[in-house]
Formats: C-alpha cells, structure tokens, sequence
C-alpha cells in the first residue's frame, strides 16, 4: 500500500473509527453545537459540560461522517477530558497547524496520528470538523457551524 | 460505424492527450465523466489556433480578424442548431452553461409569468441547478414548487407525475438524465402531458447531450439547455435553445452591450434574437471549441457511443453485485452511471484511496442531495463512462476498490 495511505489510515484512526469514544448524547450537558460539512454531508452534534471554574469536565458527541471525522471526534472527546477551556482552544490552533503541515513543539499527544492528513488537502476539513464544532460549542452555544463558511 | 473495434479504443483513447498520464504512480483512469468530460486534441487544437490566428472580439471590428472571429462564432451557433435539430439558429443562445440556462429561464420566462397559485413542477431526481432557480422565482412571484416523486429504482412514478400537473402547472422543469443516478427520463412522454395541461417544459439535458441524439422538435420540449464541458469541449460554455416564440416574448437576462440596437438615457433598443440575451463579450473559443467537440461525437456516431457506454455499464454493474457494493439507482433505462456504496465506509475514505490507485470518481452528494435523502445515504461514489474508457479501466476500479475493503477491513 501507497505510504501516504498508511499515514493517513493509521490504526489508531481506524480503531476509532470502529469504536468510537464517548458516543451519545451528553445528559448534563451546558454547551452544544452543530458541525456540519455540506461537501461532503458529514455532521457532527458535540455536547459538553464546561464547570465554574472553565474546566471540561464531558465531552460526548453523535454524527455520521468518514473514518478522519470520526475518528478526530472521537480522539477530541477523550484528549479535551479535564482540559480548560483555553488548553482547548490552543490545541486546536496546534492541531491546525499538523494539519496544514507546520507540526509544532507542543505535545499534542494522540492526536499526533493526524499528521498524515497533510498529505490529503482535501481531507483537512474532515479532521478539523469537530474541532470547529467545539469552537462553536464554546464560543456561541448551540449554533450550527459550516465547513464553508470560511473557517480553512 | 456502429460498435468500436479494439483498434478503434485506442485511436479514440489516442486523440484525448490527458488519457495517457499518470496520476500518483498509475496510469489515469479517469471515470468522472459526468462531472466533466476530457477533450480530444481537435478542440485543444481549436482554441490554440483561434488565439494564434483570429483572436477579436465579434460583431465590433470592421478588420479580418474581427470577420473571422464572428464568423466562427456564428458557424457554431449554426452546429448547436444542427445538432439539437432546432428549426432555426436564432432559437440558440449561448450562456455559461446548464446552470445559467436554467436561471435565464426562471427570471426572463418564469418570473413575469407566475402569479399565487400558480405551479412549476420538478421532480424528486434533480440536479440543484434545476430546483434553487425555481425555488427563488416561486419566493419571488408566490407560486409553488412541487416535486414529482421516485421509486426506489430511482426512477420518476410517472403515475404520481400526471397527478401533479394541473391547470395550475404553469412550468415542467425536468432532468433528461439524472446526474446523481444515471436515470434515463422518458420525457418525450412527459413532456407530451406536460403540454397537455397547457404547461411550458424546460429540459436539463447537461447529462443527456455526451450519451444521446437529441431532436428539439421531435421532443417538442419548449426550452433545452446542456453545457459544452460535459460534451468534450471547453467550460464555462452552455446552449441554452428555446422555442422562438417564446425567446422573442422574454425580457432581456442582462443589460450591456451586443445586446441593444440603440442606447439613449431614456429608452434602450433591444436587439433581435439571439443576441438580446447575450449581453457583454461573449465567450468565443468556447463556441468554437464546442463547434469542434460536436463535430467530433457526431463523427464518431452515438450509436457507437451508446452502444460501447452501455456496455460498460452493464460490465460494471455485474461486477458491483459481485463485489456486493450497494448500487444506489437501478432503473430500467440508464446512462453509463454507476452510483454506489461501499458496506458502511464514508465515500470520501473510498475516494481517496481510489485516488491513491490513478482513479478518479466522483464521492459526494453530486449536487443532489434530495436524492441522497431519499436513499438515505450521506453521499455515493459515483463512476461515469465516456466512450473513451474501457473493462480494463473497471477492472482497475473494482481492485482498488478490494484495496479499500482492505485497509477497513
């Protein structure tokens, strides 16, 4: 197989995919959004509970979408667990620049396995889905946010 | 000539320079037809000279090149006529493509037409070009958009059809082929009931025109419109043909020049047809590369065509109930089109590793995303034959596609 394809595909990617984590509906949930990517029809719903004190406390999410989307939900829900607010946007912005191809120094753990969407320009958008939710999700509650609406 | 020899395969395949690259490490294999089609040397070679030898703007100059230029712009407006067999050449307009066809269409014919209560009838199979036009003209005139239903086959009830048209049916806009399935229409039929409630039709033809012979008059359809980068010559080119009656009662689309006999600041003239609705410089390598590109699937015949696409299409189809793909779109009477899925993997992961093996398809909603609803899936791949492709090309789809099944295995 094409080495591009192994690095994208890579089994972390797929086992989430397979098995996605914290699938569901949040129930004592305080922020909510909608992703939704109109090229492609994936959607993601992304509920989670922020405390007093900005800490993420739950992150769960529902959607249908391809096996990065998936699995970028998925590895966000379990990576943001115990992180402020302010660590979330800051991973985002680092987990940004993996993806458009300028890794920096900072540990983005798991979610590491994603480099290999660079090679995928096309594909950005589906691993930055659920990221772009969550900035709606804390930014504006409940909103619907677009792919095409200028975000990449 | 009426099916191709091997030898003729690779004469055509020959004459379509883009056939012979490579795509990431492997041979092209191009089966994105429906989406736009690749063009034969003969209309590379069209817009080359044209810009070598007679580049000017048309109608303007009183010099050769000028002459020249509008000559060969007319000479193409004169093939489209011939081709769609329209009684006259003035019945040919030329516009962007399908999409602007069908806007031209809502708001010079439509909307000074449509009052509350009155009707434009689709159907469940179209493209978004041939549902967003009519659903703004209906916001801005109060009529109503209704939609024909489809089976499962995908397929238009036609049952359900005649229950829709009524004195009310003002407008019947309908795909000749539709795009997202490969459903051939049997709009001659449609288009007779149609009329029968005193209803004006509109044709998309986009996905008709690269696979059949088309007969305006025979059909009897009042507008048909079809883009020339579908049928192997340039984009950014459309026919758009209307009955002339009905062009000569129609407003202008767009005011500028080339479309006025006399401009003061209190009245302008309007030109005659064709050139009232062909406001601005026109885009004139385009006319003369689709001249070129009818020329082109005229000689080689579209009863070659249809005879090799369709059987492409039944190749590909026996090898999706082998490999036990989820065909989406089984009508009886279908274009080369084979939209489908793969067990539960998104279609965008499909594509990307078809890509990966020189394979281009469509994955997405193809602009249809009604019909995607109906068949409740997010998006299909979607492989589209010309005349050009070949078993060989399928044999590489369906192995990269055992590729895809193993990487999600």
């Amino acid at each position: 197989m094409n080495d591009d394809l192994i690095e994208l595909y890579q089994e972390v990617i797929m086992e989430h995919n397979r098995h996605p984590r914290n699938y569901g509906v949040l129930a004592d949930a305080n922020r909510e959004a909608s992703g939704f990517n109109p090229l492609c029809g994936d959607k993601i719903h992304l509920k989670l509970h922020v405390a007093a004190d900005n800490t993420i406390t739950a992150v769960m999410f529902e959607g249908n979408g391809c096996a990065i989307s998936i699995a970028s939900a998925s590895l966000l829900t379990e990576i943001l667990h115990g992180k402020t607010v302010t660590e979330a946007y800051s991973l985002f912005e680092q987990f940004h620049e993996l993806l458009t191809g300028h890794p920096t120094e900072a540990p983005l753990g798991k979610l590491a396995v994603f480099a290999g969407v660079n090679a995928f320009p096309a594909r950005v958008k589906c691993a930055t889905l659920a990221w772009h939710t969550l900035k709606a999700a804390l930014l504006n509650n409940n909103v619907i946010v677009s792919t095409e609406t200028g975000h990449e | 000539m009426k099916t191709f020899t091997e030898d003729d395969i690779v004469r055509i395949r020959g004459e379509f320079p883009i056939l012979s690259t490579q795509s990431k490490g492997h041979p092209l294999v191009y089966l994105d037809n429906a989406n736009t089609s690749q063009k034969p040397q003969c209309v590379i070679n069209a817009l080359k000279d044209y810009y070598e030898r007679y580049n000017a703007n048309i109608y303007r100059g009183l010099y050769e090149l000028s002459e020249l230029a509008t000559a060969a712009y007319e000479e193409a407006r004169h093939r489209a006529a011939q081709f769609l067999n329209a009684k006259e050449d003035c019945e040919i307009i030329f516009v962007k493509g399908t999409t602007e066809a069908i806007n031209l269409i809502a708001q010079s014919y439509a909307r000074p037409l449509l009052k509350p209560g009155d009707e434009v009838l689709i159907t469940a199979l179209e493209h978004h070009s041939n549902i967003v036009p009519w659903q703004i003209v209906c916001q801005q005139t109060g009529a109503t958009l209704r939609v024909a239903p489809i089976n499962l086959q995908g397929e238009v009830i036609q049952d359900a059809y005649e229950k829709c048209l009524s004195e009310k049916t003002k407008i019947v806009a309908m795909g000749h082929i539709s795009n997202a399935l490969g459903t051939i229409n049997p709009i001659a039929a449609m288009i007779t009931k149609a009329h029968a409630v005193g209803a004006v039709t509109v044709i998309d033809g986009a996905q008709a025109a690269p696979h059949t012979a088309l007969d305006v008059q025979a059909l009897n359809c009042d507008f048909y419109a079809f883009s020339s980068h579908k049928i192997y010559g340039p984009t950014g080119l459309g026919v758009l043909y209307g009955k002339k009656a009905l062009l000569d009662a129609m407003p202008p689309y767009q005011g500028g020049g080339e479309m006025i006999k006399s401009v003061t600041f209190e009245k302008t003239i309007y030109q005659d047809l064709p050139l009232k609705f062909e406001a601005g410089t026109q885009h004139i390598e385009g006319a003369i590369g689709l001249k070129v590109a009818l020329d082109y699937v005229t000689q080689i015949g579209f009863e070659a065509i249809h005879q090799h696409e369709h059987e492409l299409l039944v190749y590909a189809t026996q090898l999706a109930h082998e490999h036990k793909l989820r065909i989406i779109g089984e009508a009886k009477e279908k274009a080369s089109i084979l939209s489908f899925t793969l067990d539960n993997i998104h279609a965008h992961d499909v594509g990307t590793i078809l890509n990966h093996y020189g394979v281009a398809v469509r994955a997405g909603h193809h602009c249809a995303m009604p019909v995607m609803e109906f068949f409740q899936v997010p998006a299909t791949l979607r492989a589209s034959f010309a005349f050009y492709n070949t078993k060989a090309e399928i044999d590489i789809l369906f192995n990269a596609l055992s590729k895809v099944r193993e990487i999600f295995k």
